[in-house]
């Protein structure tokens, strides 16, 4: 029986008068990449907010590691942030800061004076996602896909226990695309971290999914094996992945 | 009926807005008492802050020092009493217009920026991503930011009185040919420290107001760069006019410690 890293149960979230998440339940099993699909605006990114405490649900509960931490203050909460990273769909890079500087931020944080170690540890983390040399650029002048790419370096330096990505490919050119998938996987064979990627992009999802989970109408529509979602026959399943809509041309 | 649902929906709003001005000063004040103080960024802010509005400090102490004595020789030669304009410069400068001038001055410059920079940072998802880091927005950006106003605020309410009585006496004695002892003389004479204490203690409260109302409305920018640009206005318009308000409530409580006038 494999261990339940996240678990999360019945949760309910509105934003103004539309119900996004109506009892969303999912278990994210540690070490390995969970794929939530789903459509644009269907409650994918909100989703991913609630896992480090970005947006309160309404009901429901999230439970990391055994703990719930749906009722959490924001103190509370740093502790549980610090096992978990998340890559912004846009990077969300300090626009004030340099690469190295971006990078650098966390380990800071955490306490680390000695700038001989951070100099190393962002050169190290910098090389894993073929930055090298970018260093001194300021993220204005960094291409969406290196953006990207800081963005996984900075959740990473400080080694988390689960990455979470929102749309890693969306906006970029396939060779991108692949090359962030790419990194994806190397992140958890090398680094065993427990992934959760909310993207619409089925190329990425069969690239990188350990397994998958469909979001429609606020629930979770299908959870299961990249082998399950291609052999399903659910026309709501086979839409999606199909990419077909019900417009007539 | 409905005008007065919507007084009280504009006080219930006007409370909740003091709610969260003051639960950001009390957040603020516990991250203080509890260390969180990144010393770096204090003295960055300081520099930002303080250092950087000077000269528009200075300048607008100046020459509101000089017009005024202008002004304020023009009518008292009439009477004859062109010794007494030092004081009255003097005592203006202390207790009004150098913590007043000042405080618009950094509700413009200082607070403009911190709302804009704020509320960048609010609807790019920067702070979101500081908070997903596990860095309190509070600690690292409002923190700073106070604790940078309360050093600064109040040395620029100096350097604006100073520059103002400098400007003062310049144009007395150079331009408008009022002796130069008798200026000296009587400005001594009638202006006190506490004169001084008050222009200062008024700077302490106003780098209060301005800090964190700026911030307050950097953080819940929303809608985009729409909302950025709103933010900052209104960090702008309310800082400026609670400053000017809060400046007649404190001038008639301070007066009870440090009454105007011959101290003897």
């Amino acid at each position: 029986m494999s261990a339940v890293m996240i678990d999360v149960r019945d949760l309910v979230q509105r934003i103004g008068t539309q119900e996004i998440l109506r009892g969303f339940s999912i278990p994210v099993i540690k070490g390995e990449t969970l794929v939530l699909l789903g459509r644009s605006g269907g409650g994918k990114s909100v989703f991913l907010r609630h896992l480090i405490g970005l947006m309160k649900p309404i009901s429901g509960q999230i439970l990391v590691e055994g703990v719930d931490i749906t009722h959490f203050t924001e103190r509370q909460l740093e502790a549980v942030r610090r096992k978990i990273g998340m890559v912004f769909q846009d990077g969300a890079l300090f626009d004030s800061m340099s690469v190295f500087e971006n990078v650098a931020f966390p380990l800071r944080e955490r306490g680390e004076r000695n700038e001989a170690v951070i100099a190393r540890k962002v050169d190290e983390t910098l090389a894993l996602v073929n930055m090298t040399g970018h260093e001194k650029k300021m993220p204005v002048n960094l291409s969406g896909g290196m953006r990207k790419r800081v963005a996984l370096a900075r959740a990473i330096v400080s080694p988390p226990e689960v990455i979470l990505y929102d749309e890693p490919t969306a906006g970029l050119d396939p060779i991108v695309s692949d090359s962030i998938n790419r990194l994806i996987r190397r992140m958890q064979r090398q680094l065993a971290v427990t992934s959760i990627v909310v993207t619409h992009d089925m190329v990425s999802c069969y690239h990188v999914a350990d397994r998958v989970a469909l979001l429609n109408a606020g629930r979770v529509y299908f959870y299961g094996t990249t082998e399950e979602l291609k052999q399903s026959e659910d026309p709501v399943i086979r839409d999606f992945v199909d990419g077909r809509s019900d417009e007539a041309e | 009926m409905n005008v007065l649902s919507a007084i009280a929906a504009v006080f219930s709003a006007f409370c909740a807005y003091l709610g969260q001005v003051g639960g950001l000063a009390g957040e603020t004040v516990s991250s203080v008492f509890a260390g969180r103080i990144r010393f770096g960024l204090v003295l960055r802010q300081i520099s930002h802050i303080g250092f950087g509005s000077q000269m528009v400090v200075i300048v607008t102490g100046a020459f509101t020092g000089a017009v005024f004595t202008a002004q304020t020789y023009f009518q008292f030669a009439r009477l004859n009493m062109e010794s007494a304009v030092g004081p009255v410069v003097s005592v203006a400068m202390c207790r009004e217009l150098g913590p007043v001038l000042t405080g618009l001055m950094v509700a413009g410059r200082v607070g403009a920026a911190m709302s804009a920079e704020l509320g960048t940072m609010k609807v790019t998802q920067q702070i979101d991503a500081l908070r997903a880091l596990a860095v309190h927005p509070v600690d690292y950006l409002v923190v700073p930011r106070a604790l940078a106003m309360l050093i600064s605020v109040p040395l620029l309410v100096g350097e604006c009185i100073f520059f103002g009585m400098l400007a003062a006496y310049l144009v007395a004695t150079k331009v408008l040919g009022v002796g130069s002892a008798y200026y000296m003389m009587n400005m001594y004479k009638f202006t006190d420290a506490k004169d001084i204490y008050m222009g200062v203690i008024k700077g302490f409260v106003f780098a209060i107001i301005i800090v964190f109302v700026s911030c307050r409305e950097g953080l819940h920018a929303r809608d985009g760069a729409v909302g950025v640009g709103r933010a900052t206005t209104e960090a702008v318009v309310i800082g400026s006019l609670s400053v000017l308000i809060a400046n007649f409530f404190l001038t008639m409580f301070l007066n009870i410690f440090f009454p105007a006038g011959i101290s003897g």
